[in-house]
């Protein structure tokens, strides 16, 4: 019986539960609180020092950990939320909505911060009803990265390896692809769906939100193609089945990586995954190209984190000053140097540090950059600092984690066979209208 | 009511007090608190708005409730009785171990220990359909195993056979069920010639049955409130979304998503009062099955 009570109560003792992080020694006033922000390299220690340094007085308490929605939020609604939050662009626009963080009108005009030196897509994340609810950290772009010897192989040359022409994309996936009784032994083109649906979309044309978040098409025919298009790539190859599953044994984060041991071809992926690359399979042989749209333009999805002030915050000013310090162009380079020489000490190479501080970028990499004679690095960063402004962001919406989890669900049940790509991608945008309906009405 | 009989009973009611409290703050209140959720719209950011039946009858006509209800009585008809079955097969073995039937209890007992997020990283390893150890032991016998974790056919099966793993807790509860089984109905059993077979059916079964009518009950309430292993393996932060095609979208796992992915908290609510109900029924359908079924000692049949 006991059980039957516990279930019946779920939500309710997480919602009476979670007093988020507590107010013992929070309330001080000279003390901040972060949540989501962690301290695992110089990137992060090196700001922080700045920022103490500039500010003796100042208790950083940095609450190390990945960003939890929904002890943030329980945080919130209980009154005891943290001064700070670091958490994923493309989440701040509802959050912004729901009216669980901060406008950032007034810090950014005192502290006089130029929101122009941000990257425009990064901006446009963090920006509700006008106004900056964020301010924009680490940026990242997607590309095309292309295993050489695997590609020559086949008789194809890396360098004309492009997503423009959809039908040639079939074709060489067809011919870098090795199956073995219907099961893959190497993946010849990965399409990364349903993960990045966004950017195949706007690929052919179509955004799958637009203007103010409440206006979605994922039945749009373009996005249907797309669909179509991207498992049927993976049909070829396995069905979805036996490729997840292959794809599922790769060593990302290791020296056996499915670049170093020929188990991909090509796919995009986040240009963090040059520095990994870079880091543990330093010779490998890759092309790293932009991803392009079917006139063949260069196109990416912006990613990356910021910073911002839940409501509620006990010190307000403080968090501002904060997070100003924390972006700042000065603040990057102090932390890209410290990293450079963190590695230095160990003999490794320094691959950059993408931020969404245009101005912070330029300096980086005119003055810090070293990437001693790494290959992948030499021809990895340029193709990724060209990209940098030629990014795209699904436009934030008050309903995001809804709306990704109808297209995100519809791009599945293609995957599995369950429904076509036209039944899927209308229930899915069935279910984001529903989900907009209840963000914008009850 | 003489003067010592209500003081005893004074008494008594105090020594229940902390009992009643903690019910009252801990259960009964937030239930209670739970029931008026369900009536309203509330996103843990703006005070609750009142609106009737709404959750409920969303709830009726929502395709994922329709879906994960499906999926978690497929798993729990599928889990119970493999749960019950092998438990029953290890507890049989156990009671022919002799003197070292203490190392081997322990040793069944031991997984158990596992945490479930634990066990549910090293299942994704061994059930991966192209290089996993459950897949490499069926190729010894010449069988190409499935796709246990990618493929929706299988991800039910696939589950289950990692439910197994903490099979323990039920052997140990059987294997002392077994040992209070009369020997001399065994041997009377023999002297009428019934086979081994007619003897499990005749003697250990209704010996044992409370014991296997308390398990297949507490065994099935937890199994339609599956959880933390299946969101582990498909929902948590290593598949944000289950790339199953919602072949592993448990109630419980739903409920949770709509309360803290979307922040339903009352739809949230009513989901879980749904459950309510749900293993409310299938249990009074077991408490009514058991008075045809079970016996117990000295009990008139």
């Amino acid at each position: 019986m006991r059980r039957l009570l516990v279930t019946a109560v779920v939500p309710l003792l997480v919602v009476c539960g979670c007093g988020g992080l507590g107010s013992s020694g929070a309330d001080a006033p000279n003390t901040l609180v972060t949540m989501g922000f962690g301290l695992p390299d110089e990137h992060a220690t090196a700001r922080v020092a700045v920022f103490r340094d500039a500010n003796p007085g100042v208790d950083v308490r940095v609450n190390e950990g990945a960003f939890d929605e929904q002890q943030f939020l329980s945080a919130v609604a209980a009154g005891d939320p943290p001064d700070l939050i670091y958490a994923e662009r493309r989440k701040l626009g509802s959050y912004a909505a729901r009216g669980a963080v901060q406008g950032l009108g007034d810090c950014v005009r005192e502290h006089g911060v130029d929101l122009g030196q941000f990257r425009d897509a990064a901006l446009r994340q963090v920006t509700y009803q006008d106004e900056a609810h964020g301010l924009p950290d680490f940026s990242v772009v997607r590309l095309l990265i292309i295993n050489n010897p695997v590609v020559r192989a086949a008789g194809l040359d890396p360098a004309a390896l492009s997503t423009t022409d959809w039908s040639a994309v079939s074709s060489l996936t067809d011919r870098l692809a090795v199956l073995a009784d219907g099961r893959p032994e190497r993946i010849g083109f990965d399409p990364k769906v349903p993960d990045y649906l966004p950017m195949w979309a706007k690929a052919n044309g179509a955004e799958l939100v637009t203007g103010d978040g409440f206006d979605v098409r994922l039945d749009d025919p373009r996005v249907v193609e797309a669909v179509r298009f991207t498992a049927d790539l993976v049909r070829r190859q396995g069905g979805w089945a036996s490729f997840k599953a292959f794809r599922d044994t790769f060593d990302q984060f290791g020296a056996n990586n499915a670049y170093a041991t020929g188990q991909l071809a090509a796919m995009p992926m986040d240009s963090w995954y040059i520095n990994t690359l870079a880091t543990n399979s330093p010779d490998a042989d890759v092309t790293i190209a932009p991803f392009t749209d079917r006139q063949g333009a260069p196109l990416t999805e912006a990613g990356g984190q910021a910073w911002a002030i839940p409501k509620g915050a006990r010190h307000p000013e403080l968090a501002c000053r904060f997070l100003v310090t924390m972006t700042d162009a000065d603040t990057w380079v102090a932390a890209a140097t410290a990293r450079r020489d963190a590695l230095a000490r160990t003999g490794k190479p320094y691959g950059g540090t993408f931020t969404a501080n245009r101005v912070a970028d330029e300096r980086i990499f005119r003055e810090v950059f070293d990437p001693r004679g790494n290959r992948i690095l030499e021809r990895g960063v340029p193709q990724v600092l060209s990209l940098q402004d030629k990014t795209f962001a699904v436009a934030p919406s008050p309903a995001a984690s809804e709306l990704v989890r109808a297209w995100e669900g519809g791009v599945n049940r293609v995957l599995t066979g369950r429904q076509s790509p036209d039944e899927a991608m209308a229930q899915a945008q069935r279910e984001a209208e529903q989900a907009l309906k209840r963000v914008g009405g009850r | 009511m003489t003067t010592v009989s209500r003081r005893e009973s004074r008494a008594g009611l105090l020594f229940l007090l902390p009992w009643v409290i903690g019910f009252l703050a801990f259960t009964a209140g937030p239930m209670l608190f739970s029931l008026w959720l369900s009536l309203t719209h509330y996103d843990m950011l703006k005070p609750p708005d009142f609106i009737g039946l709404e959750n409920y009858r969303e709830a009726l006509v929502d395709d994922r409730v329709a879906t994960a209800l499906w999926n978690t009585l497929v798993f729990t008809a599928l889990h119970v009785p493999a749960q019950i079955v092998l438990a029953l097969g290890l507890a049989a073995l156990l009671r022919r171990a002799g003197r070292s039937a203490g190392f081997f209890r322990t040793v069944l007992y031991l997984p158990v220990m596992t945490p479930p997020v634990a066990l549910a990283a090293m299942f994704l390893l061994l059930l991966n359909g192209q290089n996993g150890a459950i897949n490499e032991f069926l190729g010894w016998f010449g069988f190409t195993g499935p796709n246990w974790t990618t493929d929706p056919a299988w991800i039910k099966p696939g589950l289950v056979l990692m439910s197994l793993w903490t099979v323990g807790s039920t052997a140990v509860l059987y294997l002392a069920a077994l040992t209070r089984v009369p020997v001399e109905r065994y041997e009377a059993a023999r002297l009428d010639g019934a086979s081994p077979w007619r003897q499990f059916w005749h003697v250990t079964l209704p010996g044992i049955s409370g014991t296997v009518y308390f398990t297949v009950v507490v065994n099935t309430i937890a199994s339609l409130q599956v959880f933390t292993e299946a969101y582990t393996m498909f929902f948590g932060a290593r598949a944000k979304q289950s790339s199953d095609g919602d072949a592993a979208l448990f109630y419980v796992i739903h409920l949770f998503r709509e309360a803290f992915e979307s922040l339903r908290m009352g739809y949230a609510s009513a989901l879980a009062w749904g459950l309510f109900v749900v293993i409310a029924v299938i249990t009074a359908v077991q408490v009514r099955l058991s008075r045809r079924y079970v016996h117990y000692e000295g009990e008139r049949s």
